[in-house]
């Protein structure tokens, strides 16, 4: 049995080119809440100098990953930003100093046990870099009493069109993504590990493939380039044959699924202590003049960003992330978190306009989780509860395949959400 | 402040619209119009035409009246129109053809909400009304002329349904020297437009060849000639066009399948028992009404969805 898919374009124009840094930014806003989960509480307070590293945002909640400082410098205020789920959160400002100092705080961890491990990927503040930033150590601490993981899935499926990010990772630290995977699965006990990409990365599926050529129990495999590839159920599906049951999580069926860019981040971690407070964004779109990948501090704003991209005229639409699970927002101030991993500039946007469903069920044939996106777009107009949770719209995971067939510009990828709101908020107020 | 756009995701679409694939339905039909024009003259072509534009005229008005958003540029109503002149005789009256049209786009197609609501193929609808109140010009046939457009005189035939002893060779019932509709005879043309569909990807396989499939099976077993059955009346024209309309066809290829095989049932059982010669429009009326049950039975099974026994643990 093979899940629906599309075709989408794959424009990835930054492929070939290397990843380079950026000048280091006069300030930087990094939010309080990175990821979907519990916010983070701020440790330190407007006047105090930070370095770079250094732990300024925790929570006790186990949901959650603790956040450092990206940069030197001192925090000068505290902000209020729009997070990619549309809520407010608190945000430090720091502006930077020119000498930037690593803190005393960052060594490597020293571990001796399973324990040791989880509790160090809990302490660097790993999330999940694919974009959707499941905390990392979260993924680890399952029971391995109760559950047995047999199947390490390296995700470098990167199915989104224009994102590069983790294509470079391949190429440019494959050698640390193999190491994290091993790690990961010398102290947890993973017996396979398999580093998933799609067939449309033959560069990287060549580097990795010599990279782990005397490892027999990691194995490269090649996905068919169909979106959406990368999603957390479909690619274990693609690669194990299991089928992750509705709520169920990956450790149900022995897997499980890190984002490559994770899996080389943890590596690194463990030889050198740095917490997560960088990444590689990619950055394109139709006014830029050189797409690439750039290596930019956690809460570099993205005024920074399209400063140093070369872009032809002033952007009309900014997203974060991909065009088909991306974000738009509207405030070039907007910082990047842990989870952006890329930065898409338009110009000239047409603003399109929907049209009545003419019933070709196209959505239905690219819904990956066997969902009828049009019927629940009905359902949702008549707001008819029973009808709603009888077509599960709550397994809807917002690809937006859907939205990107419909002849008819329908927004049924978005009208989805709104359903999946509207049904929490009906389920609670009977309770 | 920067003006940056704000929408939902996703933010890039494919470049089909409603407007393309009604352009490669018309362009599907082109060969089948071409051909009525040449077996049945060029009146055959001006009834197309001016049932075409009937039907645009109809919608037009219908939505300036009512005050709704103009639609008549996603090319639906020019689809309709032209289906609905290739399923009448060439020598039907003008007039009688508009009201056909009016039945098609405002009865069936507006009053249920526009395109996408309707229950019933409008075409197929308005051919019904049409038979139901003028079945004498229905059922005139006119023999085919095929490119000699100097002769006026229409001279009258019978349709091989109707009186079988009057039948054609098979090479002509596949190239549509025969008298019918204008728009039905021509097997070759019908098919040409089919497989442009299929390959289009407009339309899916299942529904043309399960209903033409049943169709054989049915003829099989009741001792008729199978492929005389399978090329006269409008059998190829409504598998291919008719019972392919995305509107008031089941959307799942499940779903699809029965209703071409009900399609096909239906057809033969009219068409070896009852007191109509033809049964292809009433089969596809019948299955019209049938598809929101089907739908409503008919769903995909959502991935890795609990039985009601695992959910309940």
């Amino acid at each position: 049995m093979r899940l629906n898919s599309i075709k989408v374009p794959h424009l990835k124009a930054s492929a070939d080119v290397r990843s380079s840094s950026i000048k280091l930014p006069e300030k930087v806003v990094i939010a309080m809440s990175q990821h979907g989960g519990v916010p983070c509480k701020p440790l330190v307070s407007v006047g105090d100098d930070v370095k770079t590293g250094q732990l300024i945002g925790d929570s006790d909640a186990g949901f959650s990953a603790p956040i450092h400082s990206s940069v030197t410098g001192r925090v000068t205020g505290m902000t209020k930003v729009l997070n990619v789920f549309g809520v407010v959160h608190e945000a430090l400002v720091i502006e930077t100093v020119p000498n930037q100092i690593l803190s005393e705080e960052v060594r490597p961890p020293v571990i001796n046990s399973r324990e040791d491990f989880i509790a160090a990927i809990k302490r660097s503040g790993s999330v999940g870099l694919g974009g959707a930033g499941f905390p990392t150590h979260i993924k680890f601490s399952y029971d391995p009493a109760e559950t047995e993981i047999d199947t390490l899935i390296i995700n470098g499926a990167e199915c989104e069109p224009y994102i590069t990010s983790d294509h470079r990772a391949m190429l440019e630290e494959g050698e640390k993504i193999v190491d994290g995977a091993r790690k990961i699965q010398e102290y947890l006990g993973i017996k396979r590990a398999v580093i998933a990409v799609e067939a449309n990365k033959p560069d990287a599926i060549r580097n990795l493939t010599g990279l782990t050529a005397e490892y027999p129990d990691i194995d490269v495999m090649t996905l068919r380039p169909a979106y959406p590839q990368g999603a957390e159920k479909v690619i274990i599906h693609s690669v194990t044959g299991r089928v992750v049951r509705k709520g169920d999580l990956p450790s149900s069926v022995g897997c499980v699924v890190l984002n490559c860019s994770t899996a080389a981040f943890i590596s690194d971690y463990l030889n050198t202590g740095v917490p997560l407070i960088k990444r590689r964004v990619t950055i394109d779109g139709n006014i830029v003049n050189k797409p690439r990948n750039l290596i930019v501090p956690i809460g570099t704003r993205a005024c920074d960003m399209i400063k140093a991209a070369d872009v032809r005229v002033a952007p009309d639409r900014a997203i974060f992330g991909g065009p088909m699970m991306g974000i738009s927002f509207y405030d070039e101030e907007m910082p990047i978190t842990k989870t952006t991993n890329a930065l898409l500039l338009f110009s000239d946007t047409k603003k399109s306009h929907h049209n009545a469903c003419i019933r070709c069920g196209r959505c239905i044939r690219a819904c990956s989780m066997g969902l009828m996106p049009t019927e629940l777009d009905r359902a949702f107009d008549k707001k008819d509860v029973e009808l709603l949770k009888k077509l599960n719209v709550d397994m809807c995971m917002n690809c937006g395949a859907c939205s990107y067939v419909c002849p008819a510009k329908r927004n049924l990828s978005e009208r989805n959400q709104l359903a999946k709101m509207f049904l929490r908020d009906q389920l609670q107020q009977k309770k | 402040m920067s003006q940056l756009l704000i929408e939902p995701s996703p933010h890039i679409r494919c470049a089909l619209t409603t407007q393309k694939i009604m352009l490669d339905v018309l362009i599907a039909l082109l060969p089948a119009v071409i051909a009525g024009t040449w077996i049945f003259g060029l009146r055959a072509l001006v009834l197309v035409v001016l049932c075409a534009a009937f039907c645009v005229i109809f919608e037009a008005l219908f939505n300036v009246v009512t005050k709704k958003r103009q639609t008549v540029s996603d090319l639906s109503a020019v689809v309709t129109g032209v289906l609905l002149g290739l399923n009448l005789p060439p020598s039907l009256p003008v007039y009688m053809a508009a009201i056909g049209c009016f039945a098609a786009i405002v009865v069936v197609k507006q009053f249920f909400g526009g395109i996408g609501q309707n229950f019933a193929n409008p075409a197929i609808t308005a051919r019904i009304v049409l038979m139901l109140s003028f079945g004498k010009f229905m059922t005139s046939w006119s023999a085919p002329i095929c490119g000699s457009f100097s002769g006026t005189d229409a001279v009258s035939s019978a349709t091989p349904l109707a009186s079988p002893d009057v039948m054609p060779s098979y090479l002509d019932m596949f190239l549509g020297v025969r008298a019918g509709c204008i728009g039905e005879t021509c097997i070759a043309a019908l098919i040409l437009g089919g497989i442009y569909l299929i390959i289009r990807g407009i339309i899916d396989p299942v529904t043309p060849v399960a209903f033409i499939g049943t169709v054989a099976l049915c003829s099989l077993i009741g001792g008729h000639d199978v492929l005389m059955q399978l090329m006269s009346g409008g059998l190829v024209l409504g598998a291919f066009f008719m019972a392919t309309d995305y509107s008031t066809t089941p959307m799942t290829r499940t779903g699809k399948l029965i209703f071409a095989i009900g399609c096909g049932i239906i057809t033969s059982v009219i068409r070896f028992f009852g007191v109509y010669p033809e049964g292809v429009s009433f089969s596809i009326l019948v299955m019209n009404i049938l598809t929101p049950l089907i739908d409503r039975y008919v769903r995909p099974k959502p991935f890795g969805e609990k039985s009601r026994k695992e959910a309940l643990k």
